[in-house]
């Protein structure tokens, strides 16, 4: 197999390169971060697995947030946008059937949500969430409006830059992820304590999507580009097993 | 020079922020989508096996319940195997998604899993590991998802030889690691984020 697909051990998460649970300019990570150390050992069939997400699964509006939820005949307001691009693992592997759920604030940067406290307007016709499975070659597409970015309680005047959250599923439940998608050339993406809490520029980098003229539609939307990144598996016949075994 | 490996890098984690259920939960957020929530049934007939109630909460290192979290379990069926495509030994009760997904008791905190008693599967190198489910946490101000394991007081046995059980240096902390019995069925499994219950946390 091609994909990423089949059994195998999976290589150790980077700590140097994930965020750390504590990460002070973060208020909230200070009474919620761990303080000993994790409990580290290879994986086992429970991290090796994961459910199955058919692509009979999502609806037909699943992955167009720009009428998903808007009323017939009417769309979502806001710049319009295609979010694109390809699931691989660590090994460059496409991964198929990755389940992407993802959402986000309206034009306004204002969630549809009840604990939302910023004063910008709802879109009556923007619910702000969508999914979609990934094709065989491991490519996605969604259709959506540009967030806009939001004040968030935290320093006295933090704000968030735009951005689009993402939960991935790929094919062991080790390979859990979410992570969050930011625009190329926001200004606030280095001012904000969450992206603050990745350890190098490179990693905020792994984050910010290009504009994507190549896929633009004339006249219609724009284009954004982001790649996602899983956990890779060992290939190998020399597993570790008991002798005899 | 050498040689590059050229290996891409894991996507870097950020936080699930606050409305998390906007996404994962939309219908329990209040936005009606999919025709239901993922993760909601872990039952979708009669299952094989012992049904079991998982309740618990997450709590902060001041001992406040999240109110924001979002927590997920992956487990095999009664006999131990997964309803994975990846699961090779045999064939996953069909009724059982082994998968669930919880938002929690917006007042509470809570979360309540209807499920089963999970068979036991075996470790890396072929040993039995005692039955466990895997959990997943994560919420606003957690830049990285959480993993640990829910193991059952009620099989000391099992416990005593698990594989993974057996290595941990902190033996008195094995109990954050326990669900207990709490009646018929029904089994309690607190994770404390930090404080002198610190779960223990995985990284596996
Ligand atoms: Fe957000």
């Amino acid at each position: 197999m091609s994909d990423s697909t089949q059994i195998g051990g999976f290589v150790p998460r980077d700590r140097d390169w994930q965020p750390d649970a504590l990460t002070p300019p973060y208020k909230t990570s200070i009474k919620r971060s761990p303080q000993a150390a994790l409990l580290s050992f290879p994986s086992t069939l429970s991290e090796e697995t994961s459910p199955v997400f058919g692509h009979n699964l999502i609806g037909k509006l699943d992955n167009d947030l720009i009428h998903n939820y808007a009323q017939a005949g009417e769309s979502a307001i806001g710049p319009r946008i295609i979010v694109h691009g390809r699931v691989l693992d660590e090994m460059g592997r496409p991964v198929p059937g990755a389940l992407l759920e993802v959402w986000q604030a309206n034009a306004g940067g204002r969630y549809r949500h009840k604990k939302e406290s910023y004063l910008a307007a709802l879109d009556p016709n923007f619910g702000g969430c969508g999914r979609v499975i990934t094709s065989a070659d491991g490519t996605y597409e969604f259709r959506t409006i540009q967030p806009g970015p939001y004040p968030w309680p935290n320093g006295m005047n933090d704000w968030r830059p735009a951005h689009i959250h993402f939960s991935v599923f790929g094919h062991g439940f080790a390979q859990r992820l979410i992570t969050q998608m930011y625009f190329e050339g926001d200004p606030h993406i280095k001012l904000c304590p969450i992206v603050g809490a990745l350890k190098s520029a490179e990693a905020v980098d792994a984050l910010t999507a290009l504009l994507d003229m190549h896929r633009t539609v004339p006249m219609d939307s724009r284009a954004y580009k982001f790649d996602i990144v899983l956990r890779g598996r060992r290939q190998t016949s020399f597993e570790n097993r008991k002798e005899g075994l | 020079m050498t040689q590059n490996l050229s290996y891409l890098k894991e996507s870097p984690s950020q936080t699930a922020g606050p409305y998390v259920h906007i996404g994962c939960t939309p219908n329990f957020a209040g936005i009606k989508a999919y025709g239901g929530d993922l993760g909601a049934t872990m039952k979708t007939g009669a299952v094989r096996g012992q049904e079991i109630t998982l309740k618990g909460a997450v709590f902060d290192g001041t001992g406040t319940p999240l109110r924001d979290a979002m927590i997920e379990i992956w487990q095999p069926d009664a006999a131990g195997l997964f309803a994975s495509a990846n699961e090779t030994r045999g064939q996953a009760d069909p009724n059982f998604t082994g998968w669930g997904r919880s938002a929690g008791d917006p007042v509470t905190g809570e979360f309540t899993f209807e499920t089963v008693k999970p068979g036991a599967v075996p470790f890396s190198d072929g040993r039995m590991q005692a039955p466990h489910i895997t959990v997943w946490i994560v919420a606003r101000g957690i830049n990285i998802g959480l993993q640990t394991r829910v193991y059952f007081a009620d099989e000391p046995d099992a416990n005593a030889q698990d594989p993974i059980l057996i290595r941990i240096e902190h033996q008195n902390r094995i109990p954050t690691l326990l669900a207990d019995k709490t009646g018929d069925a029904q089994y309690r499994f607190d994770i404390h984020l930090q404080g002198p219950n610190e779960t223990i946390f995985f990284d596996i």
